[in-house]
Formats: C-alpha cells, sequence, structure tokens
C-alpha cells in the first residue's frame, strides 16, 4: 500500500544481520508518521525461524532454494514484481554489500529513485523527508523523498538496533517466487573471517592507524606504542589496502566491528565508513594533523598534531609511568 | 578478455568544502579533484585480469577539469583506450542519466567486464555500477575485493560486514563494483604520464544527447554544524602528551 514501509531484512550464515534491526528501527519511526504498515520482507530457503524477533506488522516471505544465501541476480528478480504489484511507499535497505546491489538493480529494473547514503528519515506535514551525508561525512543533504515508491539504503548511526527487536514472531504472509532459472551469479562458499594473529572484536586497547601514517615503516612507532600499552594495532582501509598490515585488523563497514575500552586513532580522518566499526569505547582520543577531521565528531578527546611528533613522546612517557 | 573501466573525480576530503550560493550543491570554484579511490583500485584489478590473461583495458571518463591527467596516467599504467566523452557536464548528471550516457557508448564495443568503483562519496542517489548493468542486461556484483578469470566466467571475492568474504561465480558479460584490487593500485612516475602525454591520443566522443536537468531530490546542502565535538588537548606535543597520560590513567589504562 501507498503508506508502507518494506524493510529487506539481510540475513547471511543463517544469521540476520544487525543491520537489518537498525532498519527496522528506522521503518518503524517512519510507518508511524505514514500511518501505515511495517513490512518486512524475507527472502530465503526454510528461513521461518529468522522471523522470531524481527518487529514488524507482518512479513512477506519469498522462499526458494536459488534463495537460500544472497546473491544480487536472485535478490532483485524474486523482489521486482511484488514491489511493482504492491507499491510500498519507501524500501528500506541497507547501505550495505547486499543493499546496495538490490537497491542499485531495483532502482533501474522499475525505474524507480534511489536515496542513498542516508542517515535519517522523518515525516513532516504529511511529507517524508531524508538527510544524507555525504563526502565522507563532511556534508549533509536534505531532501523530500521522491515518489510515489522510493528504495532508500541507510547507514548506521541514527537508529539503535534493539528497537529493531520484538519479542514475538510477526505474521507471515507466503509469496510466490518468481522463476529463478538462468541465474548468472550464484554462490561457491564463503571464506571465513580472517582472525589471522588476532582477534581484535576482543581486544580492550585499540592503537587504530590511517593513512596519515605516511608510510609502512612508521608502522614500527605505532608498533611500539601499542605494546607499551599492551594494545593490538587495527587500521582504517588504505592501511590494509597498501598491505602495511593485514585484513584481519581491517575497523568498518566491511571490516570488524570492534568495543574497546580504548581506541587510540592515530592519522584517521574519521570516514563514516570506518566509524561505523568502532562501537562505543569508554576512551575515545584521536591524532589528526586537520583540526576540521570527522574523526573529532566522534572521538572523546583529540589533538590536532603530527602523529609522528606525537608518538614516541607520548611511548616515552607511558613507559616512565609503568616503569615507575 | 576485453575490459572497460569507469573513471570518475570526486572532491579530495582533505580540503575544506563549501556549499555555494545554490544552497544545493557544492562550490567547485576551488575545490580541488582527485579520482575517486574505488576507481584507481577498478583500474588496477583490470591490468591485473589483463596480464594475467590477456586482452584489454579501455578506461572511460567525462570531460570535467583534471580528467586529461586522470587518462594519460591510466595511459602510463598500461591501459590501452582512453575514451573522453564531451558534453556539458559542469553540474554532474545524476546518475540514471549518467548510466544511459555509459551504456550508448559501451554498446558500440561491447567489453566482457566493466568495473566501476563499489561508490563515490558526493551523490546520494545509488551508485552508476549496477544501473550500467541493468541497462545493458548484465548481472552486478558490488564490494568486491579480488577477481580471478576462468573458463566462460569469473569467480568474485564479495566483502560483507564483519570481514566475512563470499567467493561467487558470475558469468560474463558483467558489471562489478570495486571495493579494492588484490595489489596496491600501481604507482607511475610523472615523467611516465608526460611521455603517455605525447604519445597518447584521446579518443573524444560527443556525449549522447539527454535530458540531463533532471534535479536530484536534494533540497538543501550543508556542513553539519559542530555538536558533540571532541574536547581538544592544546599545547605543544610534550603538553598534549601529558594529557593523554592523564585520560589514560583516569581510564585506569595506565
Ligand atoms: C563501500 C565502502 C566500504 C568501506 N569500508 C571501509 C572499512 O571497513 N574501513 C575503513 O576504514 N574504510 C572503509 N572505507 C573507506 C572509507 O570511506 C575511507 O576512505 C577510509 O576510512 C579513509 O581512511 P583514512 O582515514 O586512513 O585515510 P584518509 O581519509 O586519507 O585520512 C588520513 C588522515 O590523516 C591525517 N594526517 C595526515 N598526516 C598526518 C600526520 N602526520 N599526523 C596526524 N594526522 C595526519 C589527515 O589529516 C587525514 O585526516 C569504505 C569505503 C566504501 C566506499
Ligand atoms: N561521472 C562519472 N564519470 C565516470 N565514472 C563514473 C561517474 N559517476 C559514476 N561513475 C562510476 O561509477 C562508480 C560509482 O560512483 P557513484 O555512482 O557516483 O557512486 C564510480 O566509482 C565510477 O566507476
Amino acid at each position: 500500500m501507498a503508506d508502507d514501509i518494506y524493510v529487506l531484512i539481510e540475513h547471511l550464515q543463517g544469521n540476520v544481520t544487525e543491520m537489518s534491526y537498525i532498519l527496522l528501527a528506522a521503518g518503524r519511526e517512519l510507518a508511524g508518521g505514514t500511518h501505515g504498515e511495517l513490512v518486512g520482507l524475507l527472502l530465503g530457503h526454510n528461513v521461518n525461524g529468522l522471523a522470531s524477533n524481527i518487529a514488524v506488522n507482518r512479513i512477506l516471505m519469498i522462499d526458494h532454494p536459488a534463495l537460500a544465501e544472497y546473491t544480487p541476480d536472485a535478490y532483485a528478480r524474486a523482489i521486482e514484481t511484488l514491489l511493482e504489484q504492491r507499491a510500498p511507499r519507501v524500501v528500506l535497505l541497507g547501505e550495505t554489500s547486499i543493499g546496495a546491489d538490490v537497491a542499485g538493480g531495483l532502482s533501474a529494473r522499475l525505474d524507480i529513485p534511489h536515496i542513498s547514503l542516508c542517515r535519517s528519515l522523518r515525516v513532516e506535514n504529511d511529507k517524508l523527508h531524508f538527510t544524507s551525508q555525504i563526502c565522507g561525512g563532511k556534508i549533509l543533504a536534505d531532501g523530500e523523498l521522491p515518489g510515489p515508491t522510493c528504495l532508500v539504503t541507510l547507514v548506521p548511526g541514527a537508529y539503535k538496533a534493539e528497537a529493531g527487536q520484538g519479542t514475538s514472531a510477526p505474521p507471515i504472509e507466503a509469496v510466490k517466487a518468481p522463476a529463478l532459472d538462468g541465474l548468472r551469479v550464484s554462490l561457491q562458499g564463503y571464506l571465513e573471517p580472517n582472525t589471522g594473529d588476532v582477534d581484535i572484536t576482543r581486544e580492550p586497547i585499540l592503537i587504530a592507524v590511517g593513512r596519515g601514517l605516511q608510510q609502512e615503516m612508521n608502522l614500527e612507532l605505532t608498533q611500539e606504542i601499542a605494546e607499551v600499552l599492551g594494545g593490538e594495532l587495527c587500521a582504517s582501509r588504505p592501511v590494509v589496502d597498501q598491505g602495511w598490515l593485514s585484513t584481519s585488523r581491517l575497523v568498518g563497514k566491511s571490516g570488524k566491528h570492534v568495543k574497546p575500552k580504548l581506541y587510540l586513532a592515530l592519522g584517521i580522518s574519521g570516514a563514516p565508513e570506518h566509524t561505523e566499526g568502532i562501537g562505543d569505547p569508554e576512551l575515545f582520543l584521536a591524532i589528526n594533523t586537520d583540526s576540521q577531521a570527522p574523526i573529532f565528531e566522534v572521538a572523546h578527546y583529540g589533538a590536532a598534531v603530527d602523529l609522528l611528533d606525537l608518538v614516541p613522546v607520548l611511548t616515552e612517557k607511558i613507559k616512565q609511568v609503568k616503569g615507575g | 578478455m576485453d575490459i572497460a573501466v569507469l573513471l570518475k573525480l570526486v572532491p579530495d576530503l582533505v580540503e575544506e568544502l563549501e556549499v555555494d550560493s545554490t544552497g544545493k550543491s557544492l562550490d567547485t570554484t576551488f575545490m580541488r579533484r582527485i579520482i575517486n579511490e574505488p576507481d584507481e583500485h577498478a583500474l588496477e584489478q583490470a591490468l591485473l585480469i589483463k596480464e594475467g590473461s590477456g586482452g584489454s583495458v579501455s578506461v572511460i571518463g567525462l570531460d570535467v577539469a583534471d580528467m586529461d591527467d586522470v587518462l594519460f596516467t591510466a595511459a602510463a599504467k598500461g591501459a590501452d583506450r582512453q575514451i573522453k566523452l564531451t558534453g556539458e557536464f559542469e553540474h554532474e548528471p545524476n546518475n540514471h542519466d549518467l548510466a544511459r550516457l555509459f551504456v550508448s557508448v559501451l554498446k558500440g564495443n561491447p567489453p566482457d567486464l566493466i568495473l566501476t568503483g563499489v561508490q563515490a562519496h558526493n551523490d546520494l542517489d545509488g551508485a552508476v555500477g549496477p544501473l550500467v548493468a541493468e541497462y545493458l542486461g548484465l548481472p552486478y556484483v558490488g564490494y568486491i575485493a579480488g577477481v580471478s578469470v576462468e573458463n566462460g566466467g569469473i569467480t568474485v571475492f564479495k566483502e560483507y560486514t564483519g570481514g566475512l568474504v563470499g567467493e561467487l561465480h558470475v558469468s560474463l558479460p558483467a558489471v562489478l563494483g570495486i571495493q579494492s584490487a588484490e595489489k596496491p593500485p600501481r604507482y607511475v612516475a610523472v615523467s611516465k604520464v608526460r611521455q603517455a602525454m605525447k604519445t597518447t591520443s584521446l579518443d573524444e566522443r560527443a556525449a549522447l544527447e539527454l535530458d540531463l536537468s533532471e534535479a536530484a531530490a536534494i533540497e538543501r546542502m550543508f556542513v553539519p554544524e559542530n555538536g558533540e565535538r571532541a574536547k581538544m588537548l592544546e599545547g605543544d606535543v610534550e603538553q598534549v602528551a601529558d594529557q593523554i597520560v592523564g585520560l589514560l590513567k583516569n581510564t585506569g589504562v595506565l
């Protein structure tokens, strides 16, 4: 219906993703404003069990062996007709590896608009508005959500996953899957997260290094401070892409979600794709020569100094405290 | 395998960004643009595939300031063809129109594989990659960090949250959204780029006439107000270090 809010429930290897609950929390708020229903789209094979704590008015379930695990081709084809027939006001998807593929494909197939990098949604005077964050979080953009149906990919941050969790299983309406033959993308398997030498999700003290490190040889400095603090190094994407540290140490959207006691960010700009992986540290310190860097929007304390100057001095002082 | 790579210039985020007088778009007067980082990886991935299993690499960009440099740099790195689409691009077209534009060029000489960056940070109407794929009737897979070529298709490594990686088989032709190449993008010396400028000619094509006026849904663009900002530690490096030691003690880390 024209006021309904649909949410694509993401699941991988039999688990509903955290992002799905964040989408449900956002969808609930929005449905309150449109006076429509909040509807979960659950695609899979024998996945009734996954619906048990999904906080929606009802679930539309498409069951097919080809949907057992996510693949872009099958998902877009499975959802296409359904959206055309039911024309909800908004389809919420994650700004994730799953949601971005599916939204992009559907936007072209159905010729409907797609608003991406969305941070928050609200209803004002019966109109739906979005705020998206662009340019690494340095710029925000507001507008009215185009209609009649709009695809929205949401970034985490403004909504809490707990608000998307229910205590009882919602009613499920089974929707017949379209023919899903001739699929051009097939899953061969998963490579389990590389925990390598360390599991940073369990480390209470993390020293995070970014491109501000400038050269691989400067890792030594940060390695030393990590050692004297009894912590581990983790990194932003460019550091891992350069091969300076292994992917097991990547924090963020496509890396690990960490929840340390101390997060010391060195030379990291604070792009949303990085900061979404940092869960509420007790002490969050950021060192960045650019006093306007977005990392200072999320850190508790910051200093606009050169990390290469600061780190050796700080390491010495910590050694003194530890020694004395 | 013939590969096409779409290259985009985006605002350099190291610089301060400002909103123009319309209040709806970025002020481009002094804006410094750099190649979208994932596009650099897309080009690298294309070159790696060509080196491994033959074929050609064509790069495609719009005629905007600094694009020539980007195209010549790609040539110096090993791209075979550099296509520049000429037209009026002062205001960036929306992604649906852009995708149709790229499709009009790609159709003439259909590649086996089209690589785009997974995303560019400066627009909010989705990504061009999946749109190009659908308009060409091809499959799309994004968030890719690695591609291997085998008979009749490719295997791609797709990144999910938490470090989980999916291994997917994709039939060709196809479009991919590249996050990272298997290796860091190669470095190329300025002298080689200069040489490429002398020896390469850009393949300039007038962009298909499209109604590129359709405005995106943006009503207001703004720099976020400083909300809950970090408390800044002042002083020289010694003083900053002392304050940090104090904070570490207070939290029980020291
Ligand atoms: C789909 C997608 C998924 C992504 N997933 C992730 C992810 O999981 N994790 C991730 O980290 N990124 C991810 N990214 C990339 C992300 O958008 C940013 O590009 C990246 O986080 C930037 O890393 P950085 O802060 O190290 O580098 P930059 O943004 O280049 O910042 C470097 C910073 O160092 C500062 N600096 C420079 N020199 C010094 C010095 N001497 N001392 C102190 N400071 C200095 C600079 O002022 C600058 O702020 C993803 C992007 C996309 C599109
Ligand atoms: N104006 C453009 N010129 C060339 N390539 C583009 C352009 N816009 C998007 N692309 C391609 O599509 C990818 C995703 O960008 P975007 O659609 O802006 O998120 C980019 O990384 C490029 O590969």
